[in-house]
């Protein structure tokens, strides 16, 4: 069978998806140091994107996924719409290290899904670490010219504290994949 | 690209993640809404036609008069407070969902001049992994807009665009009570091609 089409998220979005708005993906039962993620979606011109929405997953700092059976107070999940100058904000905790189908561990990083009026189907990013254990061995990352891997590269402007944009167009325009 | 782990698992809501009256947008304020009552039923699967279990669905759409409940619609047609046009639930054993909810109407919408959206109802889901989350957009049968939405042809696909067209459904029917729609989903599988854009 062939897949469901995508169709855009439109500008509504907020009526139907804000129930699990949630920038916070880590509650108080968590124990662990704990990090921000920061930024803001913009397009071609540098502007900010008021209406996007921007989803993201990860696993635990020791490379595990949340799981419904988890009760340690870390969910994996986040889901914010952007503000109006485009940004957005997730509380979360370090990813560890996974392992690729190859068998070998990913560089720690967090998927992300971005949604917005007049994209037919989401697009779909990583973010990496400046300081990642096994960056310049990742599986993924290695895909991607040396010249732009930096566009999935977080930076960390104060300790725990990451900054990471997305560029939608653009000469510096974020690598998105698909699968 | 491959795909790993990363988008091989995804998020699980479990059973108390959807109320009671979540999948009835009838039944959430103290009267019932305006509108003609629907009940929209499918199945969601994966691509070799096996139902995904226990998977949420959430739903959004304007209400009759074509108005969403949204500060930034500016369209000049009434609110309704008796219906919020939020809905969710989780899909069963055989990936089933069922919602209760009113015909969303048509509306404008600036893209181009007098262009008007045809009824839709707005659905997300996750499925089994990060990697088949799908957000897409539900329509009517014989709605004279389909064929000039440029939204439902942006797929250029007929068949796939047919797809997204529900059925009148008379085993959903209800007597005396509400028409019933059938829009199955199917959610993109593991196996597709990777590659980087």
């Amino acid at each position: 069978m062939i897949g469901t089409g995508s169709q855009t998220v439109g500008p509504f979005f907020h009526v139907g998806l804000c129930t699990l708005f949630n920038d916070k993906l880590v509650d108080a039962r968590f124990a662990g140091p704990l990090i921000t993620i920061r930024g803001r979606v913009l397009d071609g011109d540098g502007a900010g994107v008021a209406d996007a929405m921007v989803e993201i997953w990860q696993a635990d700092p020791t490379g595990e996924y949340a799981t419904s059976e988890r009760h340690d107070g870390f969910s994996g999940f986040g889901r914010v719409p952007t503000g109006a100058d485009g940004s957005f904000q997730f509380t979360t905790t370090r990813p560890g290290r996974v392992a690729g189908p190859d068998g070998k561990l990913q560089a720690p990083h967090i998927v992300v899904a971005i949604f917005m009026r007049g994209l037919l189907r989401h697009l779909n990013s990583r973010i990496y670490f400046p300081d990642g254990a096994g960056n310049s061995e990742d599986l993924v990352l290695s895909l991607v010219e040396p010249g732009r891997r930096d566009t999935l590269t977080a930076r960390e402007v104060a300790p725990g504290a990451f900054e990471w944009d997305v560029r939608l167009q653009g000469e510096s325009e974020t690598v998105f994949f698909d699968f | 690209m491959p795909q790993t782990m990363s988008e091989l698992t995804g998020p699980v809501f479990g059973r108390d993640a959807v109320g009671p009256l979540d999948h009835d947008l009838t039944q959430q304020h103290d009267a019932e809404p305006l509108g003609e009552r629907i009940i929209v039923t499918g199945r969601v699967l994966d691509e070799d036609g096996r139902p995904i279990r226990h998977t949420l669905v959430e739903l959004w759409q304007a209400n009759a008069a074509g108005r969403y409940a949204h500060a930034i619609d500016r369209h000049d047609a009434p609110l309704d407070p008796n219906f919020s046009g939020c809905g969710r639930a989780l899909t069963d054993e055989e990936g089933r969902y069922r919602f209760v909810t009113i015909k969303p109407g048509a509306y404008p919408w600036t893209n181009h001049q007098n262009a008007w959206r045809p009824a839709h109802i707005h659905f997300s889901l996750f499925g089994d992994a990060f990697l088949t989350r799908l957000v897409t957009q539900m329509y009517f049968p014989g709605d004279p807009l389909l064929p000039f939405d440029p939204v439902l042809n942006g797929i250029p696909d007929d068949a796939a665009r047919e797809r997204l067209v529900s059925t009148f459904d008379w085993d959903t029917t209800m007597p005396e009570h509400a028409l019933g729609y059938r829009f199955d989903m199917v959610l993109r599988g593991r196996n597709a091609t990777p590659w980087e854009k």
